[in-house]
């Protein structure tokens, strides 16, 4: 067959001859680094207030640039281009933007004649999460923009941004923009001569974490107590004032107008596949030059670390773990950490999360036992108060962690914490119970032996200590002590022998 | 610091008595009372009222709602009601907001014993709040808050001075971690500090004077400190690098 072969492949035989293959080859793809984000791909261009926050200033970055024509193209394009950048919820959770805000558009629903509403959730409280603040008061006609073109996706009719109680230079600033927003007919009646009819509020809350959840957010908004609500219904189907309603994060919202002037392939070619886009992160603890900073997203955890805070305190090698994603998510130590990408996926199955993208870095000067015991303190002071497992639980956890910081406990004592964390979370209506259980499991995940070494060397100095943490030499001799309070258990191998140094 | 509380917990000399006596449990002290108890400053015969600006604030604020929602209100007018009552809110406040909303006076009450920022007792002309949560604790904010204390004669957290200028608390996650350690001067946030600038800004205040807010350190907000990393070039205006549509 060969030799009956036309004379294209005689004239190719010389060709044939160099690029001989013996074996079918596979391409190695080309490894793709994510990170380098340039300063043209960045979308807070104001991060760090080096320039004019008001309205002349934001339209001079490109704020408000033809508003009127993403307004015009209607509540299908606007979801169809977020759901094409990628955009996934940047508050904690991670929902897909897009799928969310269409939620609110159901079959029918120019029937329903109730107002809509977009809750723009702006009560930033969670230990080491300082992002929102900044797009607040360098960016915030971003917010206020992204306001009217996600309330235009999803036919709202008005806007309340609920900003923290605490945030007060921020609020002034996000003041400022919305009514200078309305003087230049940006908004109201005739939202940037559009016709379309959109009014932002600001709302401030006065000091309360829960309040973050979105069902309590919505609870607050409406003048009571922020305990969160039982779902379903759904907030898209009864929320604020019993009207439909889609909460939202900061960051999310503001990012929506640069993502449609810009398209969605835009925003969708940075980061892995499913974390696609940009995010600030906020670096806070032990590294050298502690910021805030918008990076692309999967950027590996070191390379945040090492080319925008000057690297962990004392070198890399000093490194004891790092909680990627604000205080509600896991600790990792540092073999993880020099491998993890900053996105969703990569964090989760280092069994952590990405959470805010609050890196909060710990070398090895800390304590991290005091460190995560502080988180509990946070959590018990934050609990509102409506599910009994969280209520108490809190509590407990908050108690024993406290003495596990001198190591006044029983090694047993170790999984009964644990089996408290996993009989409050999933068990409290919202997530609060959850994030106050998992610092906690991370903490005996990675960092078990420190807990127990402690125990070792309190039990070492001052003899048995009962479940509950009463030394046995302060009981009562006289009175018989119950057998469930440990306190004739035969000593665990560990505690026998000498403590580590 | 925390783990200090710990030991008045343990009972302490059981094994001397020789017979139990019946016992009972401590009160526990929460950081707060939630019950209103009626004092000389704080009872419900005491007058208050908006001023005139603050009466058209508060109109303002309540338009912000829908008119059979006006309740919704209530944290900012609680707010309001706080910063013209010097401070902190008295049950005249609440019960004044309960009667413009025309909502039950319970409902304020729990409003304000659930929410942090409202002060049901008096507090000092300047409210000094250090936060203390583990991204500050990392950078040293106990350091701070002993700093302030101590500077400020002694005080516990949750003290106010002699003669009432100021009132310490430690509070929870202020939310400014990149700028830690932090405290908060009435409205105004003071970063990056450090005991000696913490001692020069709570000088200031008992000068009369009013130090910058911000980060104490000489950076402008959160950027990198030892120079820029990021958004070095000038910002990119309006239509660039958009797509065709809208450039």
């Amino acid at each position: 067959m060969f030799r009956s072969s036309s004379s294209a492949t005689q004239v190719a035989r010389p060709f044939r001859a160099k690029l001989r293959r013996t074996f079918a080859t596979v391409q190695d793809p080309p490894v793709r680094h994510y990170g380098g984000l340039k300063d043209q791909d960045r979308i807070f261009t104001n991060a760090f207030c080096r320039h004019d926050h008001g309205l002349k200033g934001a339209m001079s970055r490109g704020d408000w640039h033809r508003t009127k024509d993403i307004i015009l193209k209607g509540d299908s394009w606007i979801i169809q281009t977020i759901k094409d950048s990628g955009l996934r919820g940047r508050g904690g959770a991670g929902f897909p933007s897009g799928l969310k805000w269409s939620f609110m558009n159901k079959p029918g629903w120019e029937k329903d004649p109730r107002p809509r509403y977009l809750v723009v959730n702006a009560d930033e409280g969670e230990p080491g999460t300082c992002k929102d603040r900044e797009i607040m008061r360098g960016d915030p006609h971003k917010l206020v923009e992204g306001c009217l073109v996600a309330g235009r996706a999803m036919n709202a009719s008005a806007a309340y941004i609920y900003i923290r109680g605490e945030f007060y230079q921020e609020a002034s600033h996000v003041q400022q923009a919305i009514t200078e927003a309305y003087k230049a007919g940006l908004l109201g009646k005739d939202a940037c001569g559009s016709g379309y009819s959109f009014d932002v509020y600001l709302h401030r809350g006065a000091g309360a974490y829960i309040c973050g959840e979105e069902t309590a957010l919505i609870e607050s908004l409406e003048g009571k107590q922020g305990k969160p609500r039982l779902k379903p219904p759904f907030p898209a189907d009864v929320g604020l004032f019993g009207c439909p309603t889609t909460v939202a994060n900061v960051e999310t919202v503001a990012v929506a107008p640069t993502i449609c002037r810009r398209g969605g392939p835009w925003f969708a070619s940075f980061g892995r596949k499913r974390n696609e886009g940009t995010k600030l992160f906020c670096i806070s603890g032990h590294v050298n030059n502690p910021c805030v900073v918008e990076e692309e997203m999967s950027i590996p955890l070191k390379d945040l670390i090492e080319k925008h805070c000057g690297g962990v305190r004392g070198g890399w090698d000093n490194l004891l773990g790092i909680i990627p994603g604000g205080s509600s998510v896991p600790v990792i130590p540092p073999k993880v950490c020099a491998e993890v990408l900053m996105d969703y996926d990569s964090l989760k199955d280092a069994q952590t999360g990405l959470g805010t993208g609050a890196v909060i870095v710990m070398d090895k000067s800390t304590d991290i036992v005091k460190a995560i015991a502080r988180f509990a303190h946070f959590y018990k002071h934050e609990s509102c108060g409506q599910c009994t497992p969280c209520r108490e639980g809190t509590t407990w956890m908050m108690n024993m962690m406290d003495r596990f910081v001198e190591g006044r406990g029983h090694h047993r004592e170790i999984d009964m914490l644990l089996e408290l964390t996993k009989q409050i979370e999933g068990r409290t209506i919202c997530a609060l119970g959850d994030a106050a259980a998992w610092p906690i499991q991370g903490l005996m995940r990675h960092f078990r032996p420190e807990v127990e070494s402690r125990i070792t060397k309190f039990r070492m100095e001052h003899g048995p200590v009962l479940f509950g943490g009463r030394l046995k030499s302060q009981t009562d001799p006289t009175l018989a002590l119950p057998d469930n309070l440990g306190a004739n258990l035969p000593e665990p191998e560990a505690a026998l022998s000498p403590p580590p140094p | 610091m925390f783990a200090a509380r710990l030991p008045k917990r343990l009972p302490l000399h059981r094994a001397r008595v020789p017979a139990r006596s019946i016992s009972a449990t401590a009160c526990r002290k929460s950081d707060a009372l939630f019950v209103h108890r009626d004092t000389p400053y704080n009872n419900p015969k005491i007058p208050f009222a908006f001023n005139e600006e603050n009466m058209k604030r508060a109109q303002e604020i309540i338009s912000h709602y829908p008119p059979q929602y006006k309740k919704a209100a209530v944290i900012p007018l609680l707010d309001l009601g706080q910063r013209q009552n010097k401070g902190w809110t008295s049950i005249s406040v609440m019960n004044y907001v309960a009667k413009l909303l025309e909502m039950p006076p319970m409902r304020v009450y729990e409003v304000a014993t659930f929410y942090t920022m409202f002060n049901r007792e008096p507090i000092g002309e300047h409210f000094v709040q250090v936060c203390t949560t583990t991204p500050c604790m990392l950078r040293g904010s106990y350091e701070i808050l002993d700093t302030v204390c101590s500077h400020l004669g002694g005080l516990h957290p949750g003290d106010t001075t002699k003669d009432g200028k100021f009132t310490v608390i430690e509070v929870e996650c202020q939310g400014a971690c990149s700028n830690a350690p932090m405290m908060v001067v009435g409205d105004d946030f003071y970063e990056d500090l450090t005991p000696e600038t913490t001692k020069k800004v709570i000088d200031a205040f008992a000068k009369g004077e009013k130090p910058k807010p911000g980060p104490q350190s000489g950076r402008h907000t959160s950027e990198n400190s030892a120079g820029l990393t990021t958004l070095t070039s000038k910002p990119y205006g309006p239509g660039e690098f958009c797509t065709p549509e809208f450039s």
